[in-house]
């Protein structure tokens, strides 16, 4: 008798779980989804709207999209972040491949205290030293260039992403590195043949993460670029929307829409790695 | 460590004493090597050393004293470059000091290792020539991070301190005018004029509740989610976990741009249409439209939910993570000894969790501290101003970028300001770093 009760009210409290997480899942997705459905259906919208609402009642067409790239300079601004995001992505990753190698495998005389200095300088919130960047980049002519912006892209990334790398190389045993060098193989063929292949996963994270950056940076790249002709695609879109006269909403939403596609699909594909990345360097010394 | 404090201990004095003489003579770097007859390094040493010398004769000297004096006349000398070419002779002598210690520490090295194992140490040019490239390779590697870090990262940040500490502002533009020294005048007047000294600390307190209340928010979220997702009994729950994910998979500038849109106080989407649709679906109440972007109250309000929006996915996949590396039979035990769901999440889950996540929860926290993009795209700091080019809804890195892009830029303040928030930060982490295991090192 006392055992049925017991099973019911467990039922009960099982129903009520169920009911309240898929409850609470509905209401996330629509939350989730609203404001993206939005700007995807107002791409599509013909005729000149002052803001964003969910309209599914048409008519559509593909007008925006053509205006996009004939009447504005949305094409250049993609190739410009396209270019600064490219090479930003290779450098950095370079480089924090070579760093987080080295102190993962090697134990050289200073290598605590130059830990120590990427722990304690990934800390400093570089991109607050705008009256420094201007400075600099008046004397050295990198205002309204791309190269300067790259620059502090790459080096702004590398204390942190160096640190992760490194904690990733560590979860590959140190047997493989012996059982080369007992082959013959020196410095480079170890890590360019044995280890690297290995890390693989890490590195496309690594490059996603460099490649993304630039697409997202507004700060740096408003306060460097200061002809159209050169923003990157987050001060450009925002000129679309930021003057409260001349909304271009809908030329906006199709403008996001042609980042967020390439991106999204990135993103998912590469989304697998993206935990055993951040938990690798994040637990391990 | 250990195995050198007990060889120095088997060391006669005499010999001590020479390994201390040959440490004494690598003040001239070289000459510490020519005495361990290593020649080869030895030439290589002095002639870096000689390069200093010589460097500082034509460049540096005057460099420094450019730094020192900022210049003397207006418009012939340029105070900003004087501040620029003096910094960079700075970080020369500090990489230059940084060698120096590193031939002392080699010079000390060898000769201890030519009176307890004379036979390892090399003297010919091909095996110094290896034993550089043995020893060598990981400098070698870690050259590009460092070469990029010192022009992005460190050089910006000596810049900044010593910008700081001068009255380069819109009062004293080079090369018309000079810019001078004015020690901590700067900070003082942050902390009395009554025009700095009130916006300062009206945007500190908004920036620290901000950081709490919209990290602490998407925190929530995050391991809500991840725990409500990570269920057994859900179905579709890869469909749910695409979902989930989207704000983070579309770049956030996006999402922030359209939501400045949506929350617009008169045409937005949640004024015309949210506010609508629950005041016909729920019956008897009638929610008036809300001044958002507008009222400062409510523009807050709407700046956290949206980055609970923007930043939950991360936790969300972190805390995801995790959940699936609790070992299953720590539940099945704790049921066995009667737990309830609610103490097996206590117990079991949230320590597990805080246990690894803890420091990237905390640079989520440092990391709202500084979110300009979200409080700049969504209202520009706004609405109003609250004095000194301070709208009411600016965070403290906010109010830094319009104090140096401002038609009237305070770049000393400015710097000043930067100097703050780093401290403030770095503190932060630190006290969490050595809380956690950060750094402690394996070896």
């Amino acid at each position: 008798m006392r055992k049925s009760k017991k099973i019911r009210t467990q039922k009960l409290g099982r129903f009520w779980n169920k009911f309240f997480s898929y409850a609470y899942l509905m209401l996330m997705s629509v939350v989730i989804i609203y404001p993206l459905l939005i700007t995807v259906t107002s791409a599509f919208r013909t005729g000149n709207i002052m803001a964003f609402d969910l309209n599914l009642s048409g008519p559509w067409s593909l007008n925006n999209f053509t205006r996009l790239f004939n009447d504005t300079l949305y094409g250049t601004w993609y190739l410009n972040t396209l270019k600064v995001a490219g090479i930003t992505m290779v450098i950095q990753v370079a480089a924090i491949t070579l760093a987080g190698y080295a102190y993962s495998r090697y134990r050289f005389t200073g290598r605590k205290q130059s830990i120590k200095f990427f722990l304690i300088i990934q800390m400093v919130p570089t991109t607050a030293a705008l009256t420094a960047f201007y400075v600099m980049g008046l004397l050295v002519g990198g205002l309204n260039s791309h190269w300067f912006l790259t620059l502090i892209y790459i080096g702004g990334g590398i204390p942190m992403n160096t640190w992760l790398m490194k904690g990733y190389f560590d979860t590959v045993p140190l047997e493989l590195d012996e059982s080369a060098k007992l082959d013959g193989a020196g410095h480079l063929r170890t890590f360019w043949q044995i280890i690297l292949p290995l890390v693989k996963p890490m590195l496309a994270v690594q490059a996603l993460w460099a490649f993304m950056g630039p697409f997202g940076e507004y700060m740096l790249a408003r306060f460097l670029l200061r002809t159209p002709e050169l923003y990157t695609l987050a001060t450009g879109l925002q000129t679309f929307i930021n003057n409260p006269r001349d909304q271009r909403v809908t030329l906006f939403a199709a403008g996001a829409i042609l980042i967020a596609i390439p991106i999204c699909s990135l993103f998912f594909y590469l989304q697998k790695h993206f935990v055993s990345g951040l938990t690798a360097g994040g637990t391990k010394g | 460590m250990e195995n050198g404090d007990v060889n120095e201990k088997i060391l006669s004095r005499e010999e001590r004493k020479q390994i201390n003489k040959v440490a004494c003579l690598s003040i001239i770097p070289g000459l510490g090597q020519f005495y361990n007859k290593q020649i080869i390094k030895g030439v290589i040493f002095i002639a870096i050393f000689f390069l200093l010398v010589c460097e500082m004769i034509f460049y540096g000297f005057e460099a420094l004293q450019g730094l020192v004096s900022l210049g003397n006349i207006p418009r012939e000398d340029h105070s900003l470059f004087l501040l620029i070419e003096g910094t960079i002779q700075v970080l020369i002598i500090v990489i230059y000091l940084i060698f120096m210690v590193a031939v002392m520490v080699d010079a000390r090295k060898i000769a201890k290792k030519r009176i307890i194992s004379p036979s390892t140490v090399t003297y010919s040019i091909k095996a110094t020539a290896v034993s550089l490239y043995e020893n060598g390779f990981p400098y070698l590697l870690t050259i590009p991070a460092y070469l990029v870090m010192i022009l992005a990262i460190v050089f910006p940040v000596l810049v900044t301190i010593f910008i700081a500490f001068t009255n380069y502002n819109f009062h004293n533009i080079p090369p018309a005018n000079l810019v001078d020294w004015v020690g901590f005048e700067t900070f003082s007047s942050i902390f009395t004029l009554t025009t700095y000294r009130d916006t300062f600390f009206s945007v500190f307190s908004w920036t620290i509740i901000w950081t709490v209340a919209a990290t602490t928010l998407q925190l929530i979220i995050g391991v809500f989610t991840a725990l409500v997702l990570n269920q057994p009994h859900i179905r579709f729950n890869r469909f749910f976990g695409v979902i989930m994910l989207l704000p983070w998979a579309v770049p956030a500038f996006i999402t922030i741009l359209t939501f400045s849109n949506i929350f617009n106080p008169s045409v937005g989407a949640i004024n015309t249409q949210v506010i609508p649709f629950f005041n016909q679906l729920i019956p008897f109440i009638d929610i008036p439209s809300i001044s958002w972007k507008v009222d400062p109250f409510w523009t807050k309000i709407a700046i956290i939910m949206i980055q609970g929006w923007v930043g939950y996915p991360y936790i969300y996949v972190l805390t995801s993570g995790i959940l699936q590396s609790i070992p299953k039979d720590w539940y099945e035990a704790s049921v066995i000894d009667g737990a309830s769901a609610i103490q097996k999440f206590r117990h079991i889950t949230m320590p597990h969790i805080f246990a690894v996540a803890a420091p990237i929860f905390i640079t989520q926290y440092t990391g709202n501290f500084n979110n300009f993009n979200l409080i700049y795209l969504f209202n520009e700091g706004g609405p109003g101003s609250i004095g000194s080019g301070a709208g009411s809804t600016d965070i403290l890195i906010s109010w830094i970028y319009k104090l140096t892009t401002g038609t009237s830029p305070q770049y000393n303040i400015s710097a000043a300001v930067t100097l703050i928030i780093s401290a403030i930060v770095i503190t932060i982490s630190m006290v969490i770093f050595s809380k956690t295991r950060a750094f402690e090192m394996e070896d």
